[in-house]
């Protein structure tokens, strides 16, 4: 790995997992059999073995990462929805399944989430405006999540779609997206080791502005793609549009891979502001790196592509 | 009303100056959200596209008003508008680009929202320097002609908000729809209005 590893391990292991573990079990998070499986400690993966290659850089503050955020549902600022998102009720919460597999039908989360093995993983976003942050997310692959579902071998994408309903999200009444937010990936996208369905950040619940109770986190394309706030999974045989590529197609495309060669029509991509914490003012900008840094992990399925036509 | 034109100079002054202290003091307090760089960006050019509004808001207003006083406070707002912008400036270019000048130039080439904010600052330069009384007398017509320029800075400006915005351009369409009604009271005015005592003055000589 070529990273640059200024953050030490010891800085979010042991007592953070520790405390992760019981806020979400507190929280009825790991629910069911998991729980069942011995004492709660027992519980803590081995040092997260996953966990430390992707422990990278300087952790960006809780504060900074839940308050400043993108999610239109709750206001086209950034600090409108850590301000709004309360609206929103995530318990309980239910999934649609559907499409080309064999799991169909509602699922409660929680149920679902007993399913899989919950890991907290230290990722890189970096956000299409050129800004980035560094968060520990706590989730579960998304692979695992495919192969519950069990879909058909006509089933190229995977297909995500946000709540509708305006009542709990206000911004859903103006119309800056045709609601609700819709966002895909492709099948080996989607089974991807760094793919994760997350349903926590810095040891506790998502937050609802982050985009609780489940959310999409893929750390080498652009933030957009991290879908929040999910109630829909489908498994389709066409790339589905969305729905950035549907507001504004010459500037948003389905792939949206970190790329700082890729320039956004209207402004550079090849560096970004990366937001620590506290305050910097003097805190230029850092070059921003292919796949976000994860090109070890993810190049191969872009090999022969055409990666600034498919943007 | 303008009677006291010094004490309300003075008032507007410091009024106009509440932009900055604002900053300055949400700086210490550290509340200049997550990416200050990003925040302090938008507050100095937004409050500058106010400035430039309260600017060619002046004239309409002795039309509308009839108190030919706020002309007095036009060079003042003129000269706010033109301070947030060269704050603007230089926070893009010293703090968040940590004065990348190939960045810079790059910026200003290829990306047409930076190449039209970087045209409306350098068309205000210069108005901004011969905003004096030693230059109005010494450019006569020139001045105005020169001054003139104004027009197209807000053009820029308003184009400079539309084009960075990422999808909801309500917000900058206002302020152009503003910086339009400023200019349609102007025009109907020139061609519907009573004339201003200076023009009757001229006919009856």
């Amino acid at each position: 790995m070529k990273f640059k590893n200024t953050h030490k391990d010891h800085e979010v292991t042991d007592e953070k997992i520790y405390q992760s573990r019981r806020q979400l079990i507190k929280a009825g998070i790991i629910g069911g059999a998991s729980v069942i499986s011995g004492s709660s400690l027992a519980l803590t993966l081995p040092k997260h073995k996953n966990n430390s290659k992707f422990v990278l850089d300087e952790l960006t503050t809780e504060k900074d990462a839940t308050t400043y955020n993108n999610f239109y549902e709750f206001g086209l600022s950034k600090s409108a929805p850590s301000k709004n998102a309360d609206s929103m009720k995530t318990e309980p919460w239910t999934i649609q399944i559907g499409g080309l597999c064999e799991k169909q039908g509602k699922v409660d989360l929680e149920k679902l989430i007993s399913n899989f093995q919950l890991e907290e993983r230290v990722y890189r976003m970096r956000c299409v405006e050129a800004w980035s942050m560094v968060i520990p997310w706590m989730g579960f692959k998304l692979a695992d999540l495919v192969k519950y579902c069990q879909p058909s071998n006509a089933a190229k994408y995977v297909y995500f779609e946000t709540l509708y309903d305006p009542k709990q999200m206000p911004g859903q009444n103006g119309r800056s997206i045709p609601w609700p937010y819709r966002e895909g990936l492709r099948m080996d996208e989607a089974m991807n080791e760094l793919t994760l369905m997350t349903v926590g950040m810095y040891g506790k619940k998502l937050p609802n502005q982050n985009g609780a109770p489940l959310r999409l986190i893929v750390p080498w394309k652009y933030g957009f793609k991290g879908i929040k706030s999910i109630v829909k999974i489908n498994f389709l045989d066409k790339q589905p549009i969305n729905s950035w590529q549907a507001i504004a197609p010459q500037e948003y495309g389905f792939y949206a891979n970190v790329n700082p060669k890729v320039d956004h029509p209207r402004w550079s991509q090849a560096t970004e502001r990366r937001i620590t914490g506290g305050f910097s003012l003097f805190n230029s900008r850092i070059k921003t790196q292919m796949f976000n840094g994860y090109g070890d992990y993810v190049a191969d399925m872009y090999k022969g592509m055409d990666l600034a036509k498919f943007y | 009303m303008f009677k006291y034109i010094k004490t309300l100079k003075t008032l507007v002054f410091l009024l106009c100056l509440v932009p900055l202290g604002s900053m300055i003091y949400d700086g210490f307090q550290q509340n200049l959200t997550a990416d200050p760089i990003d925040e302090l960006l938008h507050r100095t050019g937004i409050w500058s596209l106010r400035m430039l509004l309260f600017t060619l808001a002046m004239t309409p207003m002795k039309i509308i008003i009839k108190q030919a006083g706020f002309i007095r406070l036009r060079r003042m707002f003129g000269l706010f508008t033109f301070f947030y912008a060269t704050l603007h400036l230089v926070i893009y270019a010293w703090l968040d680009l940590g004065l990348a000048w190939v960045h810079l130039w790059e910026d200003i080439v290829k990306r047409p929202y930076i190449t039209v904010g970087m045209m409306a600052w350098l068309l205000m330069l210069p108005m901004a320097i011969t905003s004096n009384r030693f230059m109005i007398r010494k450019m006569g017509k020139k001045w105005k002609r020169l001054h003139q320029s104004i027009y197209l800075v807000i053009a820029l400006g308003c184009l400079h908000f539309i084009w960075l915005v990422k999808s909801d351009i309500t917000e900058p369409l206002i302020y152009t729809g503003i910086g339009l009604t400023l200019l349609l009271i102007r025009i109907i005015h020139h061609f519907y209005g009573q004339r201003t005592v200076n023009q009757r003055k001229f006919q009856t000589r």
